[in-house]
């Protein structure tokens, strides 16, 4: 069996046994859907339903009815669609890139953020779909033989690298997280007695029997893949960022791009996994699997990531300067001077100075800070995109194309839709999926649990004395 | 020797407590035929024979294909079929034109490698929709652990194996006779 130092800190508290984690994962299950329960997916339903009555509004008279204009042909559905994006990328970091690290304490959470990238990547998918206008056509994108000729997609595109990006991430995502799905299905069958329940599980667990290879299997499939979704996830943000980087906007075509969306990607991505699972625990009872030493341990990781971005938002103001390129300097100083230097500032305090407050110890460990400031970032990236998107694009090389951008009600009402959408999604899966990876937790337990840890310094103590 | 076939299911309620079973009956020259567990019991593969998946191996393969795939296609596409100046970068040639064709032959790569190992996976472990569970009891997906040991791939009788089991750290064994 694996030792662990008796100085770290255990990742399940109390004295579970393995029976201990089925129960608690798989009771709420069982049991009757809470109150709290009813009323979020009620509301978050009826937003999801206006969103979508906002969308289909778009769809039947078009994308006129956003704010956009001739100068400015991107502003809150690209903002949204990078925004959506990049709070998926903290679950595939944390189930690929910390699987291969061997940190142990991505297992209590690893379930609920890849649900929450598949989510993600699904609302972000819907704004470029939108943005085309004629969604039915949305077909185009792919290389079919066609009757023009055939003429092909430009495979020099970012734009088209993007719809490759994307939708691999997604199907490699949701793979992913299915196969780890598949054994805690089987543990839910094994345990429901309602016949209707049972056949369901019985079905999404694909029938599996947990035999010594399937579970060799299961762990090659797990490393190989996190292996190969670990570079995937870097590339997904490049690329996106690429959509810019390769154009001749100013402000846009920066070669810092890259590890600067990736780095912003995961740093929001991470912020939403805490807003959501600071809820998720209390509300489902999982302080024992998700405390203050993993609410710790991803408050460092918004720290680093946060703090990438605060250097890169420099690194671009400086170079903007030292470029002597006048068009890139105008946008930068525009930036924070101009029309929209309130989202600047917002962008700036948000992103780049509330998440330094996480040096604190008590800040670091305190979960109340830590849902705010989660919300802050959340807010904070969200203007980022809306800064980098917006400014640059509403003053052109010519000034009388100069233009301002107003949201309207419709830009509004698709975003809020979106989040209206994506909680209800994640309230379904709370609700009938296992919310921790039980097969991992389980492998675990000996090594990492309260108990088990006291147990093991007891009986070291004693072949000392 | 008896006529009829049986199958034993040794429960044990540990992992240690299994790992030390199977240590202890490999020794004595019994077969155990498979292991059912709620989680991967890291160390039970060599002691029980079973052999390292090729699973990677196969991922590689099905990757290789779409870096293929990927580099074949666009070349029909932008350079053979219907090549085009873009902004006076002219795809006239697979080779300078590659570096615009890492992003989506590196995408379709993973696509090819990830899912091409999924559905290997799948129908290897004979895990699909519909399939039905295998397992001996249905606690052994939630914390028991149990070995299935056949009379007929072992030289002992029922009699000399059932003793043999119950010399570990057993917590319930069923015997059950099948027809062959």
């Amino acid at each position: 069996m694996q030792q662990e130092a008796a100085i770290r800190e255990p990742l399940i508290l109390g004295n579970k046994s393995y029976k201990d984690i089925t129960d608690d994962v798989v009771g709420p299950i069982q049991g009757a859907a809470p109150l709290g329960w009813k009323v979020m997916i009620t509301i978050s339903s009826m937003v999801a339903f206006y969103g979508v009555g906002c969308i289909l509004y778009l769809i039947g008279t078009g994308i006129g009815v956003w704010g956009l204009n001739k100068t400015v042909g991107w502003a809150w559905d690209i903002t949204n669609f990078v925004w959506w994006v990049g709070i998926g990328h903290a679950g595939t970091l944390i189930s690929a890139v910390l699987l291969l690290f061997r940190q142990k304490w991505r297992m209590a959470i690893n379930r609920s953020a890849e649900a929450m990238t598949i989510f993600a990547v699904i609302m972000a998918a819907v704004f470029p779909g939108i943005h085309m206008g004629r969604i039915w056509v949305s077909y185009w994108v792919l290389p079919l033989p066609n009757q023009f000729g055939s003429l092909w997609v430009n495979f020099n595109s970012p734009l088209l690298w993007d719809v490759f990006a994307i939708s691999t991430y997604f199907s490699v995502s949701l793979v992913f997280w299915y196969i780890g799905l598949i054994p805690d299905f089987a543990t839910i069958r094994d345990r429901m007695t309602k016949p209707l329940q049972k056949k369901i599980y019985s079905i999404l667990s694909f029938g599996w029997s947990g035999r010594a290879k399937n579970w060799t299997r299961f762990e090659e499939v797990s490393l190989v893949l996190a292996g190969i979704a670990t570079p995937l996830v870097f590339s997904v943000h490049s690329i996106v960022s690429m959509d810019f980087a390769t154009s001749v906007i100013p402000g846009w075509h920066t070669t810092i791009f890259p590890p600067y969306f990736v780095s912003g990607a995961v740093f929001s991505g991470f912020a939403m996994v805490q807003t959501l699972l600071l809820i998720m625990r209390k509300a489902m009872h999982l302080e024992n699997y998700i405390h203050t030493k993993h609410v710790e341990y991803m408050n460092i990781v918004i720290i680093v990531t946060g703090s990438i971005v605060g250097v890169a938002y420099l690194t671009e103001l400086f170079i903007s300067w030292y470029s002597g390129v006048e068009y890139e300097s105008y946008a930068f100083i525009n930036r924070f001077s101009g029309p929209y230097s309130l989202s600047y500032w917002a962008m700036m305090t948000c992103n780049v100075i509330s998440p330094q407050l996480f040096w604190i110890k008590k800040i670091r460990r305190s979960l109340v800070a830590t849902f705010i400031l989660s919300i802050v970032v959340n807010i904070g990236m969200w203007f980022e995109r809306y800064v980098i998107i917006l400014t640059s694009l509403h003053r052109d090389y010519v000034p009388s194309s100069w233009s301002e951008f107003n949201a309207t009600s419709i830009d509004v009402g698709i975003f809020i839709g979106t989040l209206g959408i994506f909680f209800t999604l994640f309230l379904l899966f709370a609700r009938f999926f296992p919310v921790l990876a039980l097969n991992e937790l389980k492998t675990i337990l000996k090594s990492s649990g309260e108990e088990q840890k006291r147990l093991q310094a007891d009986a070291k103590s004693n072949t000392n004395a | 020797m008896e006529s009829t076939k049986k199958v034993f299911h040794v429960m044990y309620d540990d992992d240690d407590k299994l790992m030390a079973a199977a240590q202890a009956l490999v020794a004595k020259g019994i077969r155990i035929k498979d292991v059912y567990s709620p989680f991967p019991v890291h160390g039970i593969d060599p002691v029980i024979g079973i052999k390292r998946t090729r699973l990677a191996i196969a991922s590689f393969m099905y990757a290789m294909t779409g870096t293929s795939l990927a580099l074949l296609g666009m070349w029909y596409f932008m350079i053979q079929d219907w090549p085009m100046n873009i902004g006076g970068k002219p795809s006239f040639s697979l080779i300078e034109n590659l570096p615009a064709f890492v992003p989506v032959t590196f995408e379709f790569t993973v696509l090819c490698g990830a899912h091409g190992m999924a559905i290997t996976y799948l129908l290897r472990n004979g895990t699909l929709p519909g399939m039905p569970a295998s397992n001996p009891d249905p606690r052994t997906t939630d914390d028991k652990f149990v070995m299935e040991i056949l009379t007929d791939e072992n030289d002992m009788d029922a009699a000399g194996l059932e003793s043999a089991v119950k010399e570990t750290d057993v917590m319930e064994v069923s015997i059950k006779e099948y027809a062959a």
